[in-house]
């Protein structure tokens, strides 16, 4: 009993940290249109950044800054929100695609320089030495995960409010018009560019805060957390639970999370000795069936975009059937 | 450092093949296709199936063409490989990216290219296995051009640089001098205009699926002659094809025939300053390089 519990409780704290990075991905791409073809350099910047400024100093890597954790966590975001900046800077005036090849690189070189500049990121084995807050005080059992789960929790509820706000605010209206028609809300005075780069560099943040939390949780952060397949699990979930919804972000994340857990254990279960090998194709192969699936058929999520009229006026948070976003 | 220059040349050869497919479709149907280094996989496997099954049916054909590792029976492979990965390209349109693309969302389409590159890089595994192969297993001794500086060239890359420049002759003469090159460039210019013209928008999109899949073929081929043949080469080539149109500007079929070279040849010249590990982050810092000096790539023209 208490196994199952035990494991719960991790599987929904890894949940939740990855909800934190799929709201961050919604304010990009949900509410502004921004294609992020690298959520893993975001995450991955934030994982590091943390554990490379909270931990103790090491001999092999570079860091072991031994910053207090608050601090460190909020290094590895703005590291992760830095990195957002310069590829934004660069592309976010061009051709969509641009964003999108360029995030992608991104991704690529991240994993490419995690995994090779063994002096500063501690290459394959990993950044090593960083502790969990508040160990000492509350030991490595079962309470300090579950604390942990309690604030990961708080924290999911801090940016889901946080983007709540955002939506209906005078700025997330501004978003939706650029994403609708974005010579209108040029026209408008609005100033398209900037308005995407913020956008953009704040979702990316968030993102840093999953991957500053998620390397916090496991101590360690190593290049095999950093793989493009993660940024393809961060998409499904979006897309499965709805672009454009916070709330279906959060479900979808959990829904996936979950099949991609219960796939991966029912593989190793199931299939025969021979076979194991070939299991992670077998789940990256329903991945991008559910991506391309969702597309065709459902392309709006499960939980689709609510359009509210977000004016101050008799209609305000009312839900609207049909435009004014 | 001139070896590095020469084996650059040779890798930008394919590289080139496959950016001009790419660069194609993304000019003409708007949309980063993450998918289109698969093309090159489904060629490279494909052609190893058909040289299989040509060795075997047809037993003289598995003699090597002159110094060659290359067979009679690849040669004949890729011919079909060409027509194998065309079909599948288009077929890969018709059931994901045509109904995606009516939909009218362009960023849809990334994901699903996405999505397709994922399934199809996945089922190549599951169906070839994820351990590299190889078209011929003979050990063919590199030429040694000249002593000092040492440069090392193999008869097969001597091929590779020799097809790719007849095929991209090939699809200049096809752009610039028939009447179906001016209807491609009519519709990558301005597609409604060029429909006004009664030019036919859905065999465009069809054609230009084929000649990016066979293209993809070939280079796919090269790329196993020249390495191996594994199912991540999709992985690991779509940032190169992508740092090449980028390069060459988006659209610019020139421009990505350059830009293949010169990732080829920075990438391999690279080797000099940095570690071999870091090869792959090359491409990257070439697509930031190009967007700091020259957004729009060498080739390229500013459109929306």
């Amino acid at each position: 009993m208490i196994g199952v519990i035990s494991y719960l409780v991790f599987f929904t704290t890894v949940a939740a940290i990855l909800s934190i990075a799929v709201l961050g991905l919604n304010l990009q791409w949900g509410n502004t249109g921004l294609f992020n073809g690298g959520v893993v350099a975001s995450f991955g910047a934030g994982a590091y950044g943390t554990l490379i400024l909270g931990g103790a100093p090491q001999e092999s890597h570079f860091g072991g800054f031994g910053l207090a954790y608050p601090l460190a966590l909020l290094g590895g975001m703005i590291f992760a929100g830095l990195l957002a900046w310069v590829v934004g800077v660069l592309t976010l005036r061009l051709r969509h695609d641009y964003l999108a090849i360029a995030t992608f690189g991104v991704a690529v070189a991240f994993e490419n320089v995690a995994r090779n500049a063994i002096w500063l990121t501690g290459g394959a084995q990993g950044v090593r030495g960083f502790e969990r807050p508040l160990r000492a005080e509350l030991g490595d059992g079962f309470l300090y995960n579950l604390i942990f789960l309690v604030a990961v929790l708080i924290a999911l509820w801090l940016v889901f409010l946080f983007l709540q706000r955002l939506t209906v605010s005078p700025f997330g209206r501004m978003l939706r018009a650029i994403r609708e028609d974005e010579t209108a809300a040029r026209s408008l005075g609005k100033a398209p560019d900037r308005v995407r780069l913020t956008a953009f560099v704040t979702g990316s943040v968030i993102m840093g805060l999953s991957g500053g939390l998620y390397g916090t949780f496991y101590a360690f952060i190593s290049p095999q957390d950093v793989l493009p397949i993660l940024t393809f699990q961060i998409w499904a979930m979006l897309i499965v639970g709805g672009a454009g919804n916070n709330a279906g972000a959060i479900f979808g994340t959990f829904l996936i999370w979950g099949a991609w857990t219960f796939s991966g254990w029912a593989l190793a279960r199931f299939a025969p000795i021979e076979a194991q090998l070939y299991t992670g194709s077998i789940q990256f192969v329903l991945i991008g069936f559910v991506i391309v699936g969702m597309l065709l058929w459902r392309p709006q999520g499960l939980f689709p975009e609510r359009l509210v009229v977000s004016q101050p006026g008799a209609n305000r948070d009312k839900p609207q059937a049909e435009g004014l976003t | 450092m001139i070896q590095h220059l020469v084996d650059g040349i040779l890798v930008g050869s394919f590289l080139s093949l496959g950016a001009i497919g790419l660069t194609m479709v993304m000019h003409i149907l708007r949309f980063a296709n993450f998918s289109h280094a698969e093309l090159l996989s489904i060629g490279a496997y494909s052609a190893l199936v058909f040289d299989k099954v040509f060795q075997v049916l047809l037993p003289f054909s598995a003699a090597k063409i002159g110094p060659l590792s290359m067979t009679w029976a690849l040669a004949l492979s890729v011919v079909l490989a060409m027509a194998f990965t065309g079909a599948s390209a288009m077929l890969m349109d018709r059931l994901v990216f045509k109904r995606v693309r009516a939909r009218g969302d362009e960023l849809s389409m990334v994901f699903a290219s996405f999505g397709m590159a994922l399934i199809v890089r996945n089922v190549i595994g599951l169906v070839f296995g994820l351990s590299s192969q190889l078209y011929s297993k003979d050990i063919v001794f590199a030429m040694v051009i000249s002593r000092d500086p040492l440069l090392l060239v193999k008869p097969d890359q001597i091929f590779v640089f020799g097809a790719a420049l007849l095929l991209m002759l090939g699809l200049h003469l096809l752009l610039s001098r028939t009447t179906f090159g001016f209807a491609l460039r009519a519709v990558a210019e301005n597609p409604v205009l060029a429909q006004v013209h009664g030019v036919n928008l859905q065999r465009m999109i069809t054609a230009v699926w084929v000649i990016g899949g066979s293209l993809g073929a070939v280079a796919g081929v090269f790329y196993g002659l020249s390495y191996q043949i594994t199912p991540v080469m999709g992985r690991d080539l779509v940032l190169p094809i992508f740092a090449a149109t980028i390069v060459g500007g988006l659209g610019s079929v020139y421009g990505a025939v350059f830009g293949g070279f010169l990732v080829g040849i920075a990438s391999n010249l690279a080797l000099v300053i940095l570690p071999s590990g870091y090869s792959p982050s090359v491409p990257f810092l070439m697509i930031l390089a190009v967007l700091v000096l020259r957004p729009y790539g060498l080739f390229g023209e500013a459109r929306p």
